[in-house]
């Protein structure tokens, strides 16, 4: 066996879904998110974040195309709900891709301790702790609205889950 | 159906309708930020409902998909708790009816994560999260409208004096609920009621207001016996499958 075929079917399918990006925050893939279970020979199983997205559709229509252009035809979509997801599985890339872009990450091993969002979450601009809530519910089920009173500047956070 | 099937259905009947009532607010709300609360948790009923009512619809074995439930069935068959099918009515009704079911909704799913039925005690772990954000939410708004104006004050009051006659048939236990527990798929409603009362006491002690004067309770949404109001949000919800039937995206 070459070191070139060592490289397995799961490693290549890990790297297709690496490349398809969440429909509503195109900043962050599906991997980045852990919406990805499982990556078996001939399935990929995936758990939706909120039990109401409407995005889960279409993120799984993103990962079928995307399978099948790689020549994954075969490969299985499974969904899962159970354990349910939580925001403590977004990878530290992820969490580093969504400040990048605009969004605070969720404190890390929050999800199941802060439901109430007690922390102050950190201006995605300015880095400042000095912020407010103004909507726990914001643009998409996964973010709430807050404030930075440091820079001014409105920002999505990325909630707790 | 038998007995589990017709608990799951029960169990997305409540989500279906009240998503249904609250989405009506889409675009109407008071404020931007209000907007998009009640539409995210008007999302998250119909989540669960997809969820619950594909599960009825696979344990009935005749086919029925959580659509076809949704879309094809009349009001009688409908077997929603009166409470999610009350209109709107103004701001501090609809938030009256979010709040008393919201935490009932919460302490349900909490019970129900113990369930043997696997895919109730996976959509009910999943579902509580969410639940939890919707009964802090309407709890705010209680306390908010409870303790603010006059006028805020008087409409939180109206609102819940409306819709708490519809409270007792949330733990109302029938033979139904009695099967379902023998067959460990179901959980004690009545049994919720003292965690429910605690915790609808504690918010309205800090929104300052009295809780609402005991009245004869209403029931029969279990069974089909319905408000004229669930036809009527019917008629706007299955539209398009009454009249294209089959229709699909
Ligand atoms: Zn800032």
């Amino acid at each position: 066996m070459s070191a070139v075929v060592a490289i397995s079917n799961a490693d290549r399918i890990r790297a297709v879904l690496a490349d398809v990006p969440d429909p509503e925050i195109p900043a962050v893939s599906v991997l980045d998110l852990g919406i990805v279970r499982e990556i078996g020979v001939d399935a990929v199983t995936i758990t939706p974040t909120y039990t109401g997205c409407p995005a889960t559709i279409a993120i799984e229509q993103s990962i079928r195309a995307a399978l099948d252009a790689n020549g994954f035809v075969d490969v299985a979509i499974a969904t899962t709900l159970s354990p349910p997801w939580s925001t403590d599985w977004i990878s530290d890339e992820g969490r580093e891709k969504l400040r990048a872009y605009g969004i605070a990450p969720p404190p890390k091993g929050a999800g199941a301790s802060a439901l109430k969002n007690q922390t102050l979450a950190e201006c995605p601009r300015c880095g400042s702790s000095n912020t407010e809530e103004i909507s726990r519910f914001g643009s998409t089920p996964c973010k709430a609205l807050w404030r930075c009173k440091a820079c001014a500047e409105p920002f999505d956070r990325f909630k707790c889950h | 159906m038998d007995a589990v099937a017709t608990y799951a259905l029960r169990l997305g009947d409540d989500s279906l309708i009240l998503g249904q009532r609250l989405s009506e607010w889409c675009g109407h709300a008071p404020a931007l930020e209000v907007d998009l609360s009640l539409a995210n948790v008007a999302l998250d009923q119909i989540g669960q409902a997809t969820h619950f009512l594909n599960l009825a619809g696979e344990l009935e074995g005749k086919g029925r998909d959580g659509d076809a439930l949704a879309f094809r069935r009349d009001v009688m068959d409908f077997t929603n708790c009166l409470l999610v099918e009350q209109p709107n009515g103004d701001f501090a009704q609809t938030i009256a009816r979010q709040f008393l079911f919201s935490h009932y909704q919460e302490l349900l799913f909490t019970a129900l994560m113990a369930s043997k039925n696997a895919t109730i005690a996976a959509i009910a772990a999943k579902a509580v999260k969410e639940t939890a954000y919707h009964a802090v939410l309407a709890s705010d708004w209680v306390v908010r409208l409870g303790d603010g104006t006059d006028e805020s004050k008087a409409r939180m009051i109206a609102g819940l004096d409306w819709m708490w006659r519809f409270a007792d048939e949330l733990f109302a236990m029938d033979d139904v609920d009695a099967a379902a527990i023998k067959a460990g798929v179901g959980i004690d409603k009545a049994a919720l009621r003292s965690s429910w009362d605690t915790r609808i006491d504690a918010v309205l002690a800090e929104a300052t207001l009295m809780r609402p004067a005991s009245r004869r309770p209403v029931l029969g949404g279990r069974v089909g016996r319905h408000s004229e109001h669930l036809g009527h949000l019917l008629t706007e919800m299955q539209f398009l499958q009454r009249a294209y039937p089959g229709a699909t995206w």
